[in-house]
């Protein structure tokens, strides 16, 4: 299938080349599917998220996103570029000083300079109500609402400029159970509703690769250890996969 | 004692080693941050100029950091003055040259007092939190969210700031020499009984438009000192919550040295022009 992220060869050292936190990493991420970035804390995940988005320069490899290498581009080509990208992070990074009906029309108000203002507020309206947040929240402030609705703003901004990829970095971490599931449908919804286009979902839960996961990468040591259907997990030999699915589907099975 | 140093040689040596790698250390780091915030700065403002413009937050940033700087800049500036004016009364009514108070408070004011501690305050007040703001961003990932929006975050938060800076301080400093003299005039003339007439005489007869000219060029620099440190400690804040503390700490603490030192050698610069000038 046709790749729409290629990662090749990619080394990454932060501390000057005395310990890598990625190793000659090789990935390819399909087109139109959600994909699965699994592994353990500290294999560098987030660290590939953020070479994709091209906030972090690679030590020695490339990143070809949309057929484009990133680190050819200058840096104002660069950052126009991201707007064919949409992030939901961690902890949703809200601008604290803006509404939530403010943080969904930045970006348009930034880049959609042929929309009206009311077109642009109908606009992100249209993206809040898909992400389920209640019209009364509109107006308030980030910190007024609670982690599940600051994600479900996080998307709707992350949506408003019809991006070509979604990535979703750890975006369950320490969340109850009720709000992951709650997450990973979110997830799932936005992707059917949003044909064409590719997710890409950096976690360390298990359950959510098997759940709403197409395409699943388990990183390990700053490289690519397993990669295909989720099934191919449950059915690897390799020691850590093993240990991996055992503990996480244990875990979930808990919860 | 060659006994002892014969002894101790290794030791010794050791220690002068560490001594030196210490200093040659600080030294090389002290000149390479200071050239990435030159560089920064330079970024900044190029930034100012490129589309789209960020006029109103260039605005919002005047607001914040001259607006709301002009209570604290008028309460300080009052009692410097008055503080000042009666020092140097008393010192000047030893020789009996009280004539002279005016202009002299009126040339320590608006050449040195004047931008500096404009400076001093508002490097303190508005550079610590534009490093606590830029920093909590940064930690939140807010900044990151900004640049994947393809939003450029250096001339959204950085450049409005610079450019707010450089022309408040000058305005704020303005303020604050008004209000220096005005409190000055109350306690000579009013407390002190020292004669209206010839304190403004004096004034006028000392006081010259470069003197005050060399005060605000002054606070421009010290606006564009403490606002180039502070956003870059900010922007490139890392370790969390803990991170955010050192960056603020860090950007008034390093400001506020830099301005003393910058007005030092900003001060023979100027007036070394002048003198060029007037060869002319």
């Amino acid at each position: 299938m046709e790749p729409v992220i290629e990662v090749r060869n990619l080394y990454k050292t932060f501390d000057e080349g005395k310990s890598f936190v990625l190793k000659g990493l090789d990935l390819k991420i399909p087109k139109g599917l959600i994909t699965i970035l699994i592994g353990y804390s500290g294999t560098g995940k987030s660290v590939l998220l953020k070479h994709i988005l091209g906030l972090f320069k690679p030590t020695k490899g490339e990143v070809i996103v949309l057929g484009q290498n990133l680190f050819d581009m200058e840096e104002e080509e660069l950052i126009r570029f991201r707007t064919r990208l949409g992030v939901l992070f961690q902890h949703a990074a809200l601008f604290d000083d803006m509404t939530v009906l403010e943080n969904v029309t930045f970006p348009l108000r930034e880049h959609r300079r042929d929309l009206s203002p009311q077109e642009i507020i109908e606009k992100a309206i249209e993206k809040l109500k898909s992400s389920g947040l209640d019209p009364s929240h509109y107006d308030k402030q980030p910190s007024e609402l609670s982690s599940g609705m600051q994600k479900r703003v996080g998307l709707a901004r992350a949506l408003v400029l019809e991006p070509a990829i979604l990535l979703y970095d750890e975006p369950t971490t320490g969340l109850d159970p009720i709000l992951t599931g709650m997450v990973d449908n979110l997830i799932m919804e936005t992707h059917k509703k949003h044909k064409g286009s590719t997710s890409v979902v950096v976690t360390h839960d298990l359950g959510a690769a098997f759940r709403i996961g197409d395409y699943v990468v388990m990183l390990d040591k700053g490289k690519v250890l397993l990669e295909g259907a989720p099934e191919v997990f449950l059915e690897s030999d390799i020691e850590v996969v093993r240990h991996f699915v055992e503990k996480g589907l244990r875990r979930s099975e808990d919860v | 004692m060659i006994q002892l140093w014969t002894q101790n040689r290794d030791r010794i040596n050791e220690a002068i080693d560490k001594f030196l790698l210490f200093v040659w250390e600080s030294t090389y780091g002290a000149l390479t941050t200071t050239g990435k915030v030159v560089l920064f700065f330079i970024e900044g403002m190029r930034l100012v100029f490129v589309k789209p413009y960020r006029v109103n937050e260039i605005i919002k940033h005047m607001e914040f950091i001259g607006n709301k700087s002009l209570m604290i800049i008028a309460l300080t500036g009052t009692f410097t003055g008055m503080a000042m004016s009666y020092q140097i009364y008393l010192g000047f009514s030893l020789v009996n040259a009280t004539n002279l108070v005016g202009p002299t408070v009126a040339l320590g004011i608006t050449k040195e007092l004047g931008p500096v501690l404009t400076g001093l305050i508002v490097a303190a007040r508005a550079g610590g939190a534009m490093a606590a703001r830029l920093g909590t961003m940064r930690v939140s990932e807010q900044i990151d969210a900004m640049e994947v929006m393809g939003i450029n975050p250096k001339q959204f938060l950085v450049a409005p700031r610079l450019l707010a800076a450089i022309i408040s301080l000058p305005l704020l400093c303005g303020v604050f020499d008004f209000v220096a003299m005005a409190g000055s005039y109350f306690l000579a003339v009013h407390l002190l009984n020292l004669d209206e007439a010839i304190f403004w005489d004096k004034i006028q007869l000392w006081l010259n438009p470069k003197d005050i000219n060399e005060g605000l060029i002054k606070a421009a620099l010290f606006g564009m000192t403490f606002s180039s440190i502070c956003t870059y400690r900010g922007f490139y804040t890392t370790g969390g919550a803990k991170g955010v503390g050192e960056s603020t700490n860090g950007g008034v603490v390093n400001s506020m040295v830099l301005i003393i030192v910058v007005n030092f050698f900003t001060t023979n610069v100027i007036r070394a022009l002048y003198k060029i000038k007037d060869n002319l």
